[in-house]
């Protein structure tokens, strides 16, 4: 019994840590979700718009991709903002497909933008911790790289839930997305509040993305990849939580990992999506859904 | 006469193709209470959310302080004095009481005040101080409705909207909440309450108007108005 947990240790904390980083993918998306109640299919080629913008950032500036944070969250942060305020607000309150579709439009946009500037040829965003590895009780090395990804997002999803509870634009963005009629009453502008939500997700996009950049090689149309894993984290998870997103995130990399243990690494994504299919059979809303 | 806080002028509004709101002139002075009364669909609310800023007329203006004000969104009618209790209640389920009450204090000159006035709610209603923590889902429709005025308050207005407050409420609960209105309306801030209870509204107010398919009725000071015209006016006869 012990034995066989010990084997298990490996997939266990790799899951983990790869959750953790599939919990900051998603959580922007979620946000959106939640709060403009927009399904954002343009989340993971924003993400991958960061990893190009630390990219060059690090050439400019020959840091390492962490520092480039300093420059490329800020730069995203804007970027959200006005994509909702002059391009995504504007098709509001026109029913489900405008903003479905204008996203679309943005990520084939954003795609073939990359293409063409970058050029199809895989980049990574070199840095020694992405090869080093941290031997824990001789029996399992640790990518540092993973345990970087994993404390990156808990410190962002920790800021995030410190300005959702205790700032006023924090609070007035919970209001709005409970109800944004009663929040116009109480004298917020709700489409500036939504493009600082938007801002804020694309600020949390910037964080994954250079997370992402580290962690894996990208292209200009990894994008979508990244979209569908944070469609699962917001499935598994639900909306209404941020720590409920990063759980999300956590069960999905565990089920992943285990199932590529299990089955071996071909079934690594279908395992994923299996614990997707169940949780949309048994409990819709998400694990971790509140109100 | 006071001079006039609000001045509604010969408003028309339109829902799409239906007119809802046939001329109506209204005028609300500093520091009273002025009812509005009719019956489900005679247009109270309408005009409750045109002077809000939710609607727009399409003829007429609105003066408040003698500026004209139509036109405004409602965050910005909040910034210049004029703060609404919306019908349903509307709270922000899941929010805090205390949070309910500090997103009623967003406008930034609001903030600076904000330690002082949530006393002074905090004293209007001290249920609402005892339930500070507790998600404001988890209140009695009364506690709600305290809530929302409340929450209403916190921006310090200088006019405030009242939409059905006793809509739903235990008759018990409705006689607090009306004394709280008129302990409100003691502090200096002007209300302009719709209301489908006919003598409730008679009671509450220095002035009421009666609404009847979107135009008004009937005007004047309550204990000056015979039942019987108040009675044809309601239903329109």
């Amino acid at each position: 019994m012990l034995s066989f947990l010990v084997e298990l240790k490996g997939p266990i904390v790799n899951g983990l840590l790869l959750g953790g980083l599939y919990g900051i993918i998603g959580i922007g998306m979620s946000m959106i979700f939640g709060i403009v109640r927009m399904v954002n299919l343009a989340h993971g080629d924003l993400v991958i718009l960061a990893s190009y913008l630390s990219l060059v950032t690090m050439a400019f500036f020959h840091v390492s991709p962490l520092i480039t944070l300093i420059l490329v969250i800020p730069v995203m942060c804007l970027i959200g903002f006005v994509i909702q305020y002059y391009l995504l607000n504007r098709v509001l309150g026109k029913g489900m497909n405008p903003p479905l579709l204008v996203a679309f439009g943005l990520s084939i946009i954003l795609q073939n933008l990359l293409l063409l500037i970058f050029t199809p040829d895989a980049r990574a965003l070199l840095t020694s911790i992405s090869v080093q590895t941290i031997p824990v009780g001789g029996f399992l090395n640790l990518p540092v790289v993973y345990l970087v990804d994993f404390i990156g997002s808990i410190i962002t999803i920790v800021l995030l839930s410190r300005f959702f509870n205790r700032t006023y634009m924090g609070k007035a963005i919970r209001a709005a997305s409970d109800d944004e009629g009663a929040a116009q009453l109480m004298g917020i502008n709700t489409k500036t509040i939504y493009a600082v939500a938007m801002g804020l997700a694309t600020g949390t996009a910037a964080v994954a993305g250079i997370l992402v950049g580290m962690t894996f090689t990208f292209y200009p149309h990894t994008g979508p990849e990244y979209l569908i894993i944070a469609f699962g984290v917001v499935i598994v998870g639900g909306l209404g939580s941020l720590f409920g997103t990063f759980f999300g995130g956590l069960i999905l990399g565990l089920a992943q990992l285990l199932g590529a243990h299990f089955l071996g690494p071909g079934f690594q994504l279908l395992s994923g999506y299996v614990i997707l299919l169940l949780v949309m059979t048994f409990k819709p809303t998400g694990l971790f859904a509140k109100g | 006469m006071t001079q006039a806080l609000l001045r509604v002028q010969k408003i028309d509004v339109f829902y799409h193709d239906f007119h809802a709101l046939w001329d109506v002139s209204i005028e609300v002075e500093e520091a009273l209470v002025v009812s509005i009364i009719g019956a489900n669909g005679a247009g109270k609310s309408t005009l409750l959310n045109t002077i809000a800023g939710v609607l727009r007329p399409s003829t007429g203006t609105i003066e408040f302080h003698g500026r004209k004000i139509n036109g405004l969104m409602p965050y910005q009618a909040v910034t210049e004095g004029i703060s609404m209790v919306p019908e349903g209640r509307r709270m922000f389920p899941r929010l805090t009481v205390l949070e309910n009450l500090e997103v009623g204090c967003y406008i930034r000159k609001a903030r600076k005040r904000k330690d002082e006035v949530l006393r002074r709610i905090y004293d209007l209603f001290p249920i609402l101080e005892e339930r500070k923590n507790q998600f404001s889902s988890t209140l009695s429709g009364g506690e709600q409705q305290m809530l929302a005025i409340g929450r209403a308050l916190m921006c310090e207005p200088k006019l405030i909207l009242f939409d059905e407050i006793s809509l739903g409420l235990a008759p018990l609960v409705i006689k607090n909440i009306y004394q709280r209105v008129k302990q409100i309306n003691s502090e200096g801030i002007t209300a302009l309450l719709v209301e489908q209870d006919i003598q409730r509204s008679l009671k509450a107010a220095h002035k009421v108007y009666i609404m009847q398919s979107g135009k008004i009725r009937l005007e004047g000071i309550p204990k000056e108005l015979a039942q019987e015209d108040i009675r044809k006016a309601y239903f329109g006869l």
